[in-house]
C-alpha cells in the first residue's frame, strides 16, 4: 500500500489536512547541531535564551536520525565535506538545509584556501542560505521564519499545480 | 642566557656544523647543517645550563629562488627563560631530515605536519602520514609551485568568477 | 465480577486502538524515501566499522542490581501503614513500626557489606 502522497485531488478538506500537516512539520523543526566553526557560537546563542528558537519548537538534536532540520554553521573543509553528505544522506525525509554564515553560502573568507569546499551547495541541495559573518541570531531567526514558509507553500496529500512546489516521494 | 651566547657554545661545541647567525631579529637564530641536526638538539636538551625542555614549534618555510626548503625549529627553556630558533636548508627536489621524536615526543604531530604540507620526509618518524589533509590529498599545498586539483572527491574546486578576476 | 474485568479489557483496546491507529495514519501521510545510504549505520559521519556488540563494564550490572534491590525496599516500605491497618487500630502500631525496621535494617547491612567490599567504588583500585 504506497502512501497517499500527491495523489488526492485538490479538496477543501485535502488542501486543510496538507496544511495541517505543514503546520505541525513548520512549527517543530528539530535541527541537527552542525555547527563547523564561529557560526557555531552564534548558532548556540540562537538557541539560548536570549533570541531563543525553542518558542518556535526549535530542538537542538546531536543526531542526524531525528532532526528534520540541518544548520550547517561554519567553514566546510573538502575533508568534511564526505561526512556532511553521509550524515545529510542519513537524515529522514522530510529535510531541509540552512546555510549559515558566508562560509557555508560560498566558501566565505576562505574562498582562496585549497582546504575549503566553496559552498555548501556543492555537496547537498540548500533551501535557505543566511548572509553574515556570522549572522546575528536575529537573522538566523529570519531564515528560520523563510524555512517556515516554504514548509507551509508544501503540498503532499493533494496533487501538485503544474508549476508549483511539488514534494513527496 | 643571551642568543649571542648560546650560539657562542653551540659553535664551540659543533665546530663548522653551525653558521649564519643572525642576531638583530625579533628571534635571533643559527643555521645548523641538517645531518648534524638531531646531535645539537640533543645537547641543547641535555646541557644543564642550556636546558631547553620544550619543543615550541616545528615549521617549513618554502624558499624556490634559493631552491631549499627550510625547516625551523623554536625551542624553549622553562628552567633557564631563554628561547632559540634552529633553521635546517634542505634540497627542494628531495628533502629529508632525521626526525626529532626521540628528543622531543612533540615533534610527532609537527613534524607530520611539515611532512602533509610540504613534503619534508623525516626518516624514522614512528607514524609519517598526513595530518591536517584527507589522505588521498594529492600535492603539498604550502609549496609555491603548489596547483589546486580540478576536483576532489567529485567536488568542483572551482570558485566564483569574481574571485577568480580579483585573483589576477 | 464479569463486569469489571470487561472495563480492563476495554481500556486495554482503546489503548492498543489508539496507538495502533496513530501509527497507520502517519504509515499513509509521511514520505517513504529509503536509500542505501540512509539506512546505513550511523557513526558520525564515517563508515561504521567493526561490530556494535562490545563488552560493556561490569560495574554498570553492579549499580543496576543495588538499585533494584533498594526499589523494591522501597515498594515494600510504602504500603506498610495500610497493610498492617489491624495491628495499628488494636494499638500495637510500634510492633510493626519496628518491623519494617528490621527489614530496612538487615537490607542495609547487605548494602554495608557491598559498600566494605568495595564493589560501590566506580574507579576500582588494580592490585599493583
Amino acid at each position: 500500500m504506497k502512501p497517499l502522497l500527491n495523489s488526492l485531488p485538490e479538496t477543501v478538506f485535502t488542501t486543510k489536512v496538507d496544511d495541517l500537516l505543514n503546520w505541525g512539520r513548520a512549527s517543530s523543526q528539530w535541527y541537527m547541531l552542525f555547527g563547523l566553526a564561529c557560526c557555531a557560537i552564534e548558532l548556540m546563542q540562537t538557541g539560548g535564551p536570549r533570541a531563543d528558537v525553542d518558542r518556535f519548537g526549535c530542538v537542538p538534536r546531536a543526531t542526524p536520525r531525528q532532526s528534520d532540520l540541518m544548520i550547517v554553521a561554519g567553514t566546510l573543509t573538502y575533508k568534511m565535506a564526505k561526512r556532511t553528505k553521509l550524515l545529510y544522506d542519513q537524515m529522514p525525509d522530510p529535510k531541509y538545509v540552512i546555510s549559515m554564515g558566508s562560509c557555508a553560502n560560498c566558501g566565505g573568507l576562505f574562498q582562496l584556501a585549497y582546504s575549503v569546499c566553496k559552498g555548501v551547495d556543492k555537496i547537498i541541495p540548500v533551501d535557505v542560505y543566511v548572509p553574515g559573518c556570522p549572522p546575528r541570531p536575529e537573522a538566523l531567526t529570519e531564515g528560520l521564519m523563510r524555512i517556515q514558509e516554504k514548509i507551509m507553500r508544501e503540498r503532499w496529500l493533494v496533487k501538485p499545480p503544474a508549476n508549483g512546489d511539488s514534494v513527496g516521494a | 642566557m643571551e642568543a649571542k651566547e648560546i650560539y657562542g657554545r653551540l659553535e664551540k661545541k659543533f665546530p663548522g656544523k653551525v653558521s649564519g647567525f643572525q642576531g638583530d631579529v625579533f628571534d635571533p637564530n643559527l643555521h645548523v647543517d641538517p645531518q648534524t641536526i638531531v646531535e645539537v638538539c640533543r645537547y641543547l636538551r641535555d646541557d644543564p645550563e642550556l636546558k631547553f625542555e620544550v619543543l615550541s614549534d616545528l615549521t617549513g618555510v618554502d624558499l624556490p629562488k634559493e631552491n631549499k626548503i627550510q625547516v625551523v625549529y623554536h625551542l624553549y627553556s622553562y628552567s633557564h627563560r631563554h628561547q632559540t630558533v634552529l633553521k635546517a636548508d634542505l634540497p627542494r627536489e628531495n628533502p629529508r631530515v632525521s626526525t626529532m621524536e626521540g628528543v622531543w615526543k612533540a615533534a610527532n604531530w609537527m613534524e607530520r605536519e611539515v611532512f602533509d604540507l610540504f613534503g619534508v620526509v623525516f626518516d624514522g618518524h614512528s607514524d609519517l602520514r598526513r595530518i591536517l589533509l584527507p589522505e588521498d590529498w594529492v600535492g603539498h599545498p604550502l609549496r609555491k609551485d603548489y596547483v589546486e586539483q580540478e576536483e576532489y572527491d567529485g567536488i568542483s574546486t572551482q570558485r566564483a568568477p569574481l574571485v577568480e578576476k580579483l585573483l589576477r | 465480577m464479569l463486569f469489571d474485568f470487561a472495563n480492563v479489557l476495554v481500556f486495554m483496546t482503546l489503548g492498543a486502538a489508539f496507538v495502533g491507529v496513530n501509527l497507520l495514519i502517519g504509515r499513509f501521510l509521511r514520505p517513504s524515501n529509503p536509500q542505501i545510504r540512509k539506512l546505513s549505520t550511523y557513526e558520525c559521519g564515517e563508515p561504521a566499522t567493526g561490530s556494535a556488540w562490545v563488552n560493556f563494564n561490569m560495574r554498570f550490572y553492579i549499580v543496576a542490581l543495588i538499585f533494584i534491590v533498594f526499589e523494591v525496599e522501597i515498594a515494600f516500605v510504602f504500603p506498610v501503614a495500610t497493610a498492617f491497618r489491624r495491628w495499628i487500630e488494636s494499638g500495637r502500631g510500634l510492633f510493626a513500626f519496628v518491623e519494617i525496621l528490621l527489614f530496612v535494617g538487615i537490607l542495609f547491612l547487605g548494602l554495608v557489606y557491598a559498600w566494605v567490599k568495595g564493589d560501590l567504588e566506580w574507579v576500582k583500585k588494580v592490585k599493583a
